[in-house]
């Protein structure tokens, strides 16, 4: 029994975190169109952020400077929201495609630095030992548990509560003004990029703080946890929920999760090991599919966005003057 | 059944998104070797409907006749073959390539013979000069010379002109104009959108006024050249529909 | 340094060959096609294939020219690739991206060609397994052309660069002589316009992905024969190709073809000053410098958004 509640714990915790990341790429993609091609670099910016800042001293590297939990937090989100900055300025005002070109790039960039930076990140080997926040508050593992999980959906109710407000704010209507008409955009000139930019850096922040999270969580973070398969996970998590939807988008999370660690745990089981050592491959033709089978026969997702669609230059019909 | 007219258009509804028209019923007759003009407001959707005409944009209902042929829905490519040529508002000429390529490809796609070539350069002595180099260097009234050679290599019946005068110095307007109207008496239809109205009103035998996406007005050049409501709407006193 | 930059200049052809198609579509159907490098796999495992079944139906076709790897049966094999990758390339595009360019926006196109990269990579993946593959298990032995600085060169890497710059010079010809190439010229600068001028603009496309997913397939041989076959060919290509689109200016073929060199010999000269892990990242320090300095590219016209 409390093996199945610690399995149920362990999940829900996993899933509300990725749920966060979706949410912060709602944001960007569903509410303001903008794409983001590296969600992973995101993340991992807000994890390595973290545990530099509070990870454990270690002679052989820069950073792990012992810092309280929210400095340590509050770190990673902004080094998240810096590298989305400085992606964003460049790329914002140009063609859409050069953004997705871009954020995917920085993604294989920062992998590149968390792979080979040993001084800085620790290298293939990653960094351990993140002190888990108030873990001396609890005397055994199982109630830390539940408590951090407690913790984490606190935090993703917190993010889904204050996007919810936003979207529907007049704010939030610029946003998806912007994205539904470009021509629109355009003659807000400069202030359409400015809006872009910040809403492409609180996204970004959001799913740093995703990032952080995860960190707290796992006290342990490797270039494998900013790995492309990330990206494409939490992509499909919002694409089955329902881009611009943020109910969708947590639902999409725990759906996809699920259907993620099931399907590694069914293969495990029952597959002969000759399948098994491919449970990679198979396990990401079936996001792939999912991503490319949601665009052409559901692209609205389960829970299509319930908003009004702005629309533009359709106002009541006129009649006809006189025709000479 | 037609009569005189060339082209032909009825009640056309046509916009760049589904459910979204910004053409919404639109009326419109251009005479066989006359000069009819299009004027209207800005985003009147006098370039949407030149180039609904043309094929580019879809059609969700109305029809489009080229002498007695239904061309609705026709695509754009195939519209060359059958005597219609286009000349867009704004980058209507391949930049990237020299003028002479930009002439050799309209020639060889439509296979014409080559020495047609050297016909259209005696029309445009200019471009005859600069044949070899790109099309990028030339000046916005050459632009302008290069972009109606084009349509022209083809031997069109029918010509629509976007703007051909938008952005040239007054002499250059007039030329292109003057030009304009010198082929419809050689034989040429030309339906114009212009916004230097007097001057393209001068030269033209109809004219049809659009805002909104639908007819305002339409009668002899003369006559709506004379018209005092013609003038005020053009000095923004008043809107279209209060006429 | 000269090994560097030799070695930069025959990545940089092969990228170059890449580049070609990926500025065409991308272009023309106003797209960033994330799963147009795969077409490189496609193509280097199809020959494969293809090479493996040539030498077994006619083993004396399995013998190898004087000092390259290369074989008649791998020769053969990589027209054949080229072919079936540019139908590959066709097929994708109209059961995938045509249908989704039909009912949603160009944002949708780039999400599912990630999808369409995710499928396609890791079908190689389970066909030919995750392990490093040869065309050929001789060793080829590198020529010395100098001892001091040592500078080695493998016949094949030169093959390789002939025929890369053979493949070029022909596009060039194609693309300055005849109405085909004017036309593909027109339909890349502007394709509303090269329609009214009578262009065939569906079939062109057709046709650029036929070329695009030819060239592709050229490229991923070439690769795997101066390096090895693996699946992850096409996402390891993925940002240098995109790269040297972006230098040239997303539209310009000859952009390409200059951004393919210019990002093989900047990553190759790299190696003087980073170490070798960093690499893959090198693309994108390319990307960022051209969108700080010329977001258009070289030869790109300014773009809006
Ligand atoms: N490619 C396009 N996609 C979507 N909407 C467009 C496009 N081109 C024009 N429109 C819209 O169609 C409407 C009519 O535009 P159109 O260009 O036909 O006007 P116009 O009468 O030619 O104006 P102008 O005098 O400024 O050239 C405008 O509201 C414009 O925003
Ligand atoms: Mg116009």
């Amino acid at each position: 029994m409390i093996g199945i509640i610690s399995y149920l714990a362990f999940f829900g915790t996993v899933a509300s975190i990725l749920a966060i990341a979706v949410l912060g790429l709602n944001l960007q993609w569903g509410n303001t169109g903008l794409f983001n091609g590296g969600v992973a670099a995101f993340f991992g910016a807000g994890a390595y952020g973290a545990m530099m800042l509070g990870g454990p001293a270690d002679p052989l590297q820069f950073g792990a400077f012992e810092l309280p939990y929210t400095i340590a937090f509050a770190g990673g989100i902004f080094l998240a929201a810096l590298v989305a900055w400085a992606v964003g300025l460049l790329t914002l005002r140009l063609r859409h495609d050069y953004l997705a070109i871009a954020t995917f790039g920085v993604a294989v960039a920062l992998e590149a630095v968390a792979r080979n930076a040993e001084w800085l990140t620790g290298g293939a080997k990653g960094m351990r030992g993140f002190p888990r926040p108030f873990e001396g508050l609890f005397e055994d593992q199982f109630t830390y548990n539940l408590a951090f999980l407690a913790f984490v959906v606190l935090i993703l109710i917190a993010v889904y509560v204050g996007l919810e407000r936003l979207v529907r704010s007049p704010y939030g209507r610029v946003l998806r003004a912007i994205r539904e008409d470009e021509i629109a955009a355009r003659s807000l000139g400069k202030n359409a990029t400015r809006l872009r930019l910040e809403a492409f850096v609180l996204g970004s922040a959001i799913i740093g703080a995703a990032g952080v999270l995860y960190v707290s969580f796992y006290a342990f973070i490797s270039p494998q946890d900013m790995a492309p398969i990330l990206t494409f996970q939490i992509w499909a998590m919002l694409i089955v929920g329902g881009a611009g939807n943020n109910r969708g988008a947590v639902l999409g999370a725990f759906l996809i999760w699920g259907a993620w660690t099931s399907s590694g745990f069914l293969l495990a089981k029952f597959a002969p090991t000759a399948v098994q050592i491919y449970t990679g491959p198979i396990q990401y033709i079936m996001i792939g599919s999912v991503i490319v089978g949601m665009l052409l026969w559901r692209p609205q997702g389960l829970l299509p966005e319930r908003i009004e669609r702005t629309k533009t230059g359709n106002e009541a019909p006129g009649k006809t003057a006189s025709q000479g | 059944m037609s009569g005189g007219n060339i082209l032909t258009v009825a009640g056309i509804v046509a916009g760049y998104v589904k459910d979204l028209p910004i053409l919404r019923g639109i009326d419109l007759a251009v005479r066989r070797n006359a000069l009819t003009t299009i004027i209207g407001p800005n985003g009147a959707g006098k370039s949407t409907l030149i180039k609904t005409i043309a094929g580019l944009v879809p059609v969700s209902a109305g029809t489009v006749t080229l002498d007695d042929t239904p061309i609705t829905g026709i695509r754009a490519d195939r519209m060359a073959d059958l005597g219609m040529a286009y000349v867009p508002q704004t980058d209507n000429i391949f930049k990237t390539l020299t003028i002479r390529q930009n002439l050799a490809l309209v020639l060889r796609l439509s296979r014409r013979r080559e020495t047609r070539l050297e016909e259209l350069f005696d029309l445009f002595p200019p471009l005859k000069d600069k044949q070899g180099d790109r099309a990028a260097s030339l000046s916005g009234g050459q632009r302008q010379m290069l972009a109606v050679a084009m349509a022209l290599a083809r031997e069109p019946s029918l010509i629509l002109m976007d703007e051909p005068s938008a952005g040239l110095a007054p002499k250059a307007a007039a030329e292109v104009l003057d030009l304009a109207h010198r082929l419809t008496r050689d034989g040429v239809s030309i339906l114009l959108v212009e916004q230097n109205v007097k001057q393209a009103l001068r030269v033209s035998d109809h004219c049809y006024i659009l805002a909104e996406g639908r007819n305002q007005l339409d009668g002899p050049a003369a006559d709506i050249l004379a018209d005092p409501i013609v003038g005020e709407i053009y000095l923004g006193r008043r809107r279209m529909n209060d006429v | 340094m000269i090994q560097n930059l030799m070695d930069g200049i025959l990545t940089g052809s092969i990228i170059s060959l890449g580049a070609i198609g990926l500025t065409m579509v991308m272009h023309m159907l106003r797209f960033a096609n994330f799963a147009y490098a795969e077409l490189l796999a496609i193509g280097a495992y199809a020959a494969l294939v293809f090479d493996r079944l040539f030498a077994a139906l006619v083993p004396v076709m399995d013998q190898a020219f004087g000092g390259l790897s290369l074989t008649w049966s791998l020769t053969l094999a990589t027209l054949a690739a080229m072919a079936i990758t540019g139908l590959s390339a066709v097929l994708i595009d109209w059961a995938i991206f045509k249908r989704i360019r039909q009912k949603a926006d160009a944002l949708s196109m780039v999400f599912a060609s990630f999808g369409v990269a995710l499928i396609i990579r890791n079908v190689i993946t389970l066909i030919f397994g995750l392990k490093a593959e040869l065309y050929s298990n001789d060793i080829a032995f590198a020529m010395v052309l100098s001892r001091d600085p040592l500078l080695l060169i493998k016949p094949d890497q030169v093959f390789v660069l002939v025929a890369a710059l053979v493949l070029m010079t022909i596009f060039h010809l194609v693309l300055s002589r005849t109405t085909f190439g004017f036309a593909l010229r027109a339909v890349a600068e502007n394709p509303a316009l090269a329609q009214v001028a009578g262009v065939p603009l569906a079939r062109i496309i057709i046709v650029v992905w036929m070329i695009g997913g030819a060239f592709s397939a050229a490229a991923g041989v070439f690769y795997a024969l101066t390096n090895h076959l693996s699946p992850l060919i096409g996402h390891n290509f993925l940002l240098p190709v995109f790269a040297a689109t972006i230098v040239g200016g997303i539209g310009s073929v000859y952009g390409a073809l200059l951004g393919g060199f210019i990002v093989g010999i900047a990553s190759g000269l790299a190696l003087q000053v980073l170490p070798s892990g960093y690499s893959p990242a090198m693309p994108f320090l390319i990307i960022l410098a051209v969108l700080l300095v010329r977001p258009q590219g070289l030869f790109g016209e300014a773009e809006q958004t």
